[in-house]
């Protein structure tokens, strides 16, 4: 299993991520269960970390594993489970019959012609450490830093302003606003305050589950009437 | 020597694609952030890929950005599903149909 000038090592670890990285990407597209498709997109990130490693570019496989893995599959999960659609799904209903069917044949294309395309272009001729040496000594922490606060400084500043627009844009997508919203989110806490947890934890979570869904009833009737 | 960059560029095209197919087929919205997600990881591999023949961190520092932009999609993203959630109790693509002809 010699991939041209491979040693065995550095070929099987890369026909095992390989096989990782698209059967969890498969996993991805294929399963009707929501949690499982963000199981496998784990498996696919973890796959792409190792190649990283294989790659001699630690630094952001680790950055890999813990933002990718770390948070946002656990942001994902995290909606799931608020939303409560972690249930199965059919694959096989499909409203516009057409569609599955031109969106494979599309993607395939579109395989086909990048491989097609970059076939005898593969080996580019870009000019060598433009930025910085990436150094395989010692992993290339030292030239990535100096590239991104020298080189890259003002795309780093302006990504910081990036990330406060998404929590600020996200803020105000999730927030409730409206007086009277309000009064009843008031009104049913109230209401959990007086039940009050009387035989232990448990009890009180499926109390305030029960509210919860009362509040999502209440909250949809009150969007409709803002619509009519 | 380690594996050619040819077989990066592959790998990485067909986890694009996908990705891409992924996209274009699902009908739950957050099965489609997936699939983007996917999508984006493909091109961090590429991006690292040539970082690592060209012998030049540039390619790495972009994997960076490329890292922030999904985590602000992602928030951004999940924070339209839950709100468009509250209003039509429907996660799926086919929920969102009010502007139809």
């Amino acid at each position: 299993m010699m991939l041209l000038s491979a040693t065995y090592p550095d070929s099987i670890t890369f026909v095992l991520c390989a096989i990782v990285v698209v059967g969890g990407g498969l996993g991805v597209v294929l399963s009707n269960n929501p949690v499982r498709a963000a199981l496998n997109l784990v498996m696919t990130l973890f796959g792409v970390a190792v190649l990283f490693v294989e790659l001699s570019a630690d630094f952001l496989a680790v950055v890999q594993v813990i933002i990718y893995a770390g948070a946002i599959v656990v942001l994902f999960l995290f909606v799931i489970m608020l939303l409560g659609v972690d249930k199965q799904e059919k694959l096989g209903s499909e409203p516009l019959i057409l569609q599955r069917v031109i969106a494979i044949v599309v993607g395939l294309a579109f395989l086909g012609m990048i491989i097609g395309y970059g076939w005898g272009n593969f080996n580019s001729h870009g000019s060598y450490s433009v930025i910085g040496v990436a150094s395989g000594g010692d992993s290339g922490i030292v030239e990535l830093a100096k590239a991104t606060f020298s080189y890259y400084l003002l795309p780093f500043e302006v990504t910081s302003v990036l990330l406060i627009i998404a929590i600020i844009g996200a803020v105000v997508l999730i927030a409730r606003s409206g007086p009277g919203e309000d009064e009843v989110k008031e009104d049913i806490s109230a209401e959990i305050k007086t039940d009050g947890p009387k035989e232990g934890h448990e009890n009180d979570v499926s109390v305030s589950e029960d509210k919860v869904d009362e509040v999502r009833s209440v909250d949809f009737t009150v969007g409709e009437e803002q619509i009519v | 020597m380690s594996v050619d960059l040819s077989y990066y560029l592959i790998l990485a095209a067909v986890l694009f694609t996908i990705g891409l197919i992924g996209l274009l087929v699902r009908r739950n919205v957050l099965v489609m952030l997936m699939c983007v997600e996917l999508m984006l990881n493909a091109s961090n591999l590429t991006f690292v890929a040539f970082a690592s023949k060209l012998k030049d961190v540039g390619g790495q520092a972009d994997v960076f950005f490329v890292l922030v932009v999904a985590a602000a999609e992602v928030v951004v993203g999940l924070a339209i599903i839950v709100s468009i959630y509250r209003k039509r109790l429907g996660a799926t693509a086919d929920d969102l149909s009010s502007l139809k002809g």
